[in-house]
């Protein structure tokens, strides 16, 4: 006999989706099939099904070869680590739930480390931007039930977010908006026709790096100003037809990704989109929302924001919390040569960190705690491998519009291994013993 | 007027955080007490004699105090951070912060500095003989009042994001600047001797931008308004003038809207 | 546990009516009891104020809008962070301090009870994350309710026995304390970019009034029994000309009456009252409101309120007042947060400067002063700064000084660069009143915990009750030689004890106490139709499944206490 449990929640983006159904074996012991998961969702809870999964910590030896350890040793090393180093760097936390979040809080509070999450390269610039300027937002249900105008700027959820425009965006049929994505106009801003493009009303192929230039000009053109005949590639005439449908809407919402966080002016694309958003209100209501990439990095940035005071890139090292991005932050920490040690969790700074930033990794003491095998992994001293998050153990997550859902435990992770938190907890407690903490 | 001399002799193997490094702590100490004063090596504390040697006592008062940095300090973060009169000369070059929230006295850099100089100054002068990072003058992360007096000349080229949030005082840059100038501000004036890119005056709502060289492209938000000759240090010539930010708010003064304004030099 | 005597303290307990008597309190297995063994830690308290430990009844401490201003401020931390000490973890903040420096204050200041004041309830397990993460302190949170679809779609018809089983099922799914009702059919309206100014402004597409939201709220609060009583902020906060859309909504409360078996007399509690006291059409002729609103309430007697007392700071507003925060927003220029919230509510946040060189703020601070002066019950009106919105709770001290002392609301006074708005737009200047230490302990004390339905267990130091009590460095018996002494001497405890465990010794943490989640949970008759109800919106209104929604585990709320309520009688 099989078991089907029902509202599972899939712990891949920001999306969260909370409707998934997987059927496991009698004992809980096997993940058998998905169901209601979109294919990249599916391929995350199957994975952990996987037969070459590593279950075991791994130190590598001199020699580059890797020898098993128990995680005693795992934790010794760790906490070691941690104690010696002067500036330790303990990034990651977006792809872990937010009781190990606290507790990693306590352990860089004791080592008095400098901590980040993966906000430092997708929607960090966002939050130094709401930093600026504020947030007009909303939850996804709001969405759902009343927005008739919906942008798509600089992201592409057709792949990256696949049960977004299906869920909350474009199709549901909600309480004033029944006919679905009939009673919906789609605006899609992008240098590439993408496949979200292809659904538009209206697709603005914009210019490369020249967002900041487009905004501005939708602003002016609220206004009524004068505007140049041609911005970002984009003809005046076009760009007023895209402001009076934004103002003519009932309810709008702009939705933004990583193609206007991470391209020239950054955090500024979000300043003046925000702007954009708050001059709207004037008219009719506009919100806006970052597509947060990693299932709970807006989990780890809330944690870390009631508990340090802010959401990100934070430098504990003179024993109190301390903020800048450009000083503070991962790349510019390992960039610069400012840290000795190397803690990551739950992402893979291996892959998506210049190669400037990962070749320190290379010549520093490190630890990397994650299920899978990874380019992190590769390059740290340890590996940890760890339950599957959302999968094998359940916790506290935060969809990409801040509302909180606690994730599921489906099946058994292989016997011996530990969670995320529990190898914390070990390594918070050899801390504390070898800093003298209480 | 009286100096204290600090030379590196012992580079740190990571950076120093010197926040002691001002005429304001050291007024008053000298030189054996000076040694004293607390410096940070990530989160190891230590004293300055273990990195500087410390030679001369400081002045009586913070305005009687020069403090002259010589050595490799290209490691060192908030040289003359918070001063508020007094001198100091960094002979090389010097990492993030110099000057940062200092609200008077001068401070002399002879080489480059990098980001964050003279974060939301208040008063004094800064002199950069060679290039700024990024943040020159520039509000410290989410608040609204940026540089609101003093001034700042940079020789050599900065980088992006100078002035932003800057409601007064001055700053000049001899040679070009990356993206984003005066981002948001709310007074004040910045003028560029050299060429700049993009996003000049995005989103501000008053102040001034000067321009001698290029600039690569212009905000939609800024409509032109003819010619006007200006003066602008010592120097004569024919500016096309623009107003703007069109799309951000602006203040009235006796019933007409008070643009911020941009010159660029024909 | 450990037994303690609190020897020779000038006591002030309204509960028992102890007017400054020197007296000793005993403290054993986490009570205050009748006498201890021989056994018992000395405390010496002689020359010292002694109170039961203060509760506060509103402030914004937890949950996602406080931690939106937290996110959103990094200036509010600049240079303000405090490290690791002894028992305590790293804090930071000055107007929306992190979890532990907020638990950390309130003990050091004598609190050892606080109420989170706007939960929005799809958010709820945020706002408990943050609870359990906030130190020693006792918390329950208000889940909002006044414009939430089912309580709108139910009172359109006056269905008060189905508004009640749904505030049942909903303080159970959320671990909620009590109704609280924000701008009610404003920040629904908000959703479109609307609001409700009056209590007669009907709500877009839903075709109810304010009003019958209020009152078919208050039904439905007294049909249940519950702890507290319905908890407002009413519409058209925060404008010249407000007071009248107050009394509009007091008066709502006419004729009806408490029912509860806690003790509790009020069917309304109005807070931050001097946002809703203000006279005059525009910014202009901008004056106080506060006598008009006082005569009322002092006429009253089944309405509580608290003052939102204007501290004079850099500050963070925040409130589930959308509509509110965007009119902020566009008269100060600073940066405006808002998150409007599927179904039930909406958070705004914007910065705010309440600066003594401005007469709008000045005539604000004097508003939230003459409030408790004017009232002629203090066991009815409570201190608030509706933390962070007219200043953070930190400054407690400095409004107990301004209440106590009429030398140092001069001293403000004369410091005012409009000085003679403020005494010619308010009565201030001629209030000669000053709190005394009675009075204080009604208003911070023995008040708000009758009013949340505490009485029985906080605010007062009965043998029996919690052994919650604070010990001021404060002689009672010695004149006060400068107004600033009071402000230091209930700004730092000599000592602070939590349900019988020291927490506060000499102004430091010595202990973390054993805290609470204050919870209500009321067991109604089944009600089919509104589970039927409930289940059909999550199918086809809610971003989450209800099975999600309804998922609040152990690891939330690790040390819970319910109030029970049997509300199957009726």
């Amino acid at each position: 006999m099989t078991k089907t449990i029902t509202d599972v929640i899939c712990p891949f983006c920001g999306t969260l989706c909370d409707d998934i159904e997987v059927v496991v074996s009698d004992d809980g012991k096997q993940l058998l099939e998905v169901y209601n998961a979109c294919v990249i969702g599916s391929e995350k809870f199957l994975h952990s099904q996987a037969k070459d999964r590593v279950t075991k910590p791994r130190m590598r030896q001199d020699d580059g070869t890797w020898k098993d350890v128990s995680y005693d040793e795992a934790a010794d090393y760790t906490a070691q680590m941690l104690a010696k180093a002067k500036k330790p760097l303990m990034y990651g936390w977006s792809s872990t739930n937010c009781e190990a979040q606290s507790v990693g809080n306590e352990i860089a509070e004791i080592s008095r480390a400098c901590c980040d999450n993966t906000a430092a390269v997708c929607h960090g610039t966002t939050l130094i931007a709401v930093q600026d300027i504020g947030l007009p937002t909303c939850t996804l249900g709001e969405v759902k039930n009343r927005a008739d105008r919906i942008i798509f700027w600089g992201c592409n959820p057709a792949h990256a977010h696949p049960r977004h425009m299906s869920r909350y965006s474009i199709f549901p049929r909600g309480f004033f908006t029944g006919k679905g994505q009939m009673s919906r106009k789609m605006i899609v801003i992008d240098p590439r026709v993408t496949d979200t493009a292809k659904m538009a009303d209206v697709h603005l192929q914009i210019e490369q790096g020249k967002d900041y230039e487009l905004l501005n000009a939708l602003r002016v053109a609220f206004k009524g100003e004068w505007l140049p005949d041609v911005v970002a590639g984009i003809p005046k005439e076009k760009i007023r037809e895209a402001a009076d449908m934004m103002k003519s809407g009932r309810f709008g919402i702009i939705f933004f990704g990583m193609g206007v966080t991470q391209s020239l002016s950054k955090n500024h694309n979000i300043d003046i989109a925000i702007a954009v958003t708050k001059d709207l209100n004037e008219y009719t209501k506009f919100s806006i929302m970052p597509m947060r990439g990693h299932y709970n990095v807006t989990g780890s940035g809330e944690v870390f924001a009631w508990q340090f005071g802010f959401p990100y890139s934070i430098d504990l090292t003179r024993g109190f919390a301390r903020y800048n991005p450009g000083d503070t932050s991962s790349i510019d920490l390992l960039v610069r040569g400012e840290v000795d040690a190397m803690f990551t969790i739950g992402s893979d700074p291996g892959a998506h960190f210049p190669i400037s930033a990962v070749k320190p990794i290379a010549n520093m003491p490190s630890v990397c705690i994650d299920p899978h095998l990874t380019p992190t992994s590769g390059v740290s001293k340890l590996h940890v491998p760890v339950a599957f998050n959302g999968v094998e153990t359940g916790g506290n997550c935060y969809r990409m519009d801040n509302v909180p859902i606690d994730c599921r435990k489906v099946v058994e992770p292989p016997a011996g291994m530990l969670t995320d938190e529990q190898f914390l907890v070990m390594v918070r407690d050899r801390l504390k013993k070898l800093k003298g903490a209480a | 007027m009286e100096t204290v001399t600090i030379t590196m002799k012992n580079p740190p193997a990571l950076y120093l955080e010197a926040d002691n490094v001002t005429p304001d702590v050291f007024a008053g100490k000298t030189a054996a007490q000076i040694a004293e004063l607390h410096v940070h090596e990530g989160n190891t504390t230590s004293t300055l004699g273990k990195y500087f040697e410390v030679s001369g006592n400081a002045g009586a008062t913070v305005a009687d105090t020069k403090i002259v940095v010589k050595g490799d300090v290209k490691k060192v973060k908030y040289l003359g951070m918070k001063m508020s009169a007094g001198e100091m000369v960094i002979e090389g070059s010097a990492d993030q912060y110099v000057g940062a929230w200092m609200t008077g006295g001068k401070l002399l850099a002879k080489g480059n500095v990098e980001a964050f100089a003279a974060t939301a100054m208040r008063g004094g002068e800064l002199i950069v003989e060679g290039n700024a990072g990024n943040y020159l003058g520039a509000a410290y992360r989410g608040d609204w009042r940026g540089m609101s007096s003093g001034k700042i000349l940079v020789k050599g080229n900065a980088g992006s994001d100078i002035g932003m949030y800057m409601t007064g005082g001055e700053i000049v840059v001899n040679g070009n600047v990356d993206v984003h100038v005066m981002t948001h501000a709310e007074g004040g004036k910045t003028v560029i001797k050299g060429n700049t890119k993009s996003k000049l005056g995005g989103q501000l709502v008053d102040g001034t931008i000067i321009v001698f060289g290029n600039i690569e492209t212009m905000m939609p938000g800024y409509k032109p308004n003819g010619e006007v000759e200006l003066e602008v240090d010592g120097v004569k010539a024919l500016f096309s003038h623009y107003i703007g930010d069109m799309g951000e708010r602006h203040k009235k003064k006796k019933g007409a809207i008070v643009y911020g304004n941009l010159y660029k030099k024909i | 546990m450990s037994e303690y005597i609190i020897k020779n303290g000038s006591v002030f307990d309204p509960v028992q009516g102890i007017k400054g008597d020197k007296k000793d309190i005993a403290i054993k297995d986490g009570k205050i009891a009748d006498k201890v063994s021989s056994a018992a830690k000395v405390i010496d308290a002689s020359g010292k104020t002694v109170m039961a430990g203060a509760v506060e009844i509103h402030a914004h401490i937890a949950g996602p809008k406080v931690n939106l201003g937290r996110i959103y401020r990094p200036e509010d931390k600049l240079f303000s962070c405090t490290p690791t000490k002894g028992m305590e973890r790293m804090g930071g903040g000055a107007s929306i301090p992190t979890t532990f420096k907020t638990g950390y204050e309130y003990a050091k200041m004598g609190y050892t009870t606080a109420m989170e004041a706007a939960m929005p309830p799809m958010f709820a397990k945020h706002v408990h994350e943050e609870i359990r993460d906030t130190p020693i302190i006792d918390e329950g949170a208000f889940p909002v309710f006044g414009n939430n679809w089912f309580v709108l779609e139910y009172l359109k018809n006056h269905e008060i026995e189905n508004t009640a089983a749904y505030i049942a099922w909903l303080l159970r799914v959320t671990k909620g304390y009590a109704v609280k009702v924000v701008n009610p059919g404003g920040t629904e309206a908000w959703a479109w970019g609307l609001n409700c100014l009056s209590v007669n402004d009907p709500v877009p597409y839903f075709d109810i009034t304010p009003a019958e939201i209020v009152k078919g709220l208050i039904e439905a609060n007294e049909y249940l029994g519950l702890p507290h009583s319905v908890h407002i902020h009413p519409n058209n906060l925060g404008n010249p000309g407000c007071y009248e859309t107050t009394l509009d909504t007091l008066r709502l409360a006419e004729g009806m009456k408490a029912k509860n078996k806690f003790g509790r007399e009020s069917v309304m509690h109005l807070t931050h009252t001097q946002f809703h006291s203000y006279k005059g059409t525009n910014w202009g002729d901008f004056e106080s409101g506060a006598k008009e609103i006082t005569d009322y309430v002092n006429q009253n007697k089944n309405i509580t309120i608290d003052t939102g007392n204007v501290t004079l700071d850099e500050t963070t507003t925040m409130t589930a007042d959308g509509p509110f925060e965007h009119h902020l927003t566009g008269l100060n220029h600073l940066k405006w947060a808002n998150c409007d919230v599927e179904l039930e509510t909406c958070a705004g946040v914007v910065p705010y400067i309440y600066s003594p060189n401005i007469s709008v703020c000045a005539i604000q601070w004097a508003i939230g002063l003459e409030i408790p002066l004017m009232m002629k019950d203090p066991m009815r009106c409570y201190i608030t700064t509706d933390h962070p919105n007219a200043g953070p709770f930190t400054r407690y001290p400095r409004v107990i000084k301004w209440l106590m002392s009429k030398k140092a609301r001069d001293t403000q006074i004369n410091a005012f660069k409009h000085k003679d708005k403020v005494l010619s737009q308010t009565s201030i200047g001629s209030l000669d009143k000053e709190l005394s230490l009675y009075e204080l302990a009604q208003m911070t004390r023995a008040g708000p915990a009758k009013t949340l339905g505490l009485g029985h267990m906080c605010g007062g130091l009965k043998p029996g009750m919690d052994a919650d009590v604070a010990v001021y460095n404060f002689n009672p018996d010695k004149p006060v030689a400068n107004p600033d002494d009071i402000e230091t001497a209930f700004s730092r405890c000599a000592h602070v004890f939590k349900s019988g465990v020291e927490v506060v010794k000499h102004g430091e943490i010595v202990g973390t106490g054993h805290k609470r989640t204050l919870w209500v949970n009321v067991k109604v008759n089944d009600n089919p139709q509104v589970m039927r109800d409930i289940n059909e919106k999550f199918i086809k209104y809610y971003s989450m499944t209800q099975a999600n929604y309804e998922a609040l585990g152990h690891h939330f709320v690790p040390n819970p206490y319910a109030l029970e309520v049997d509300a199957t009688h009726v």
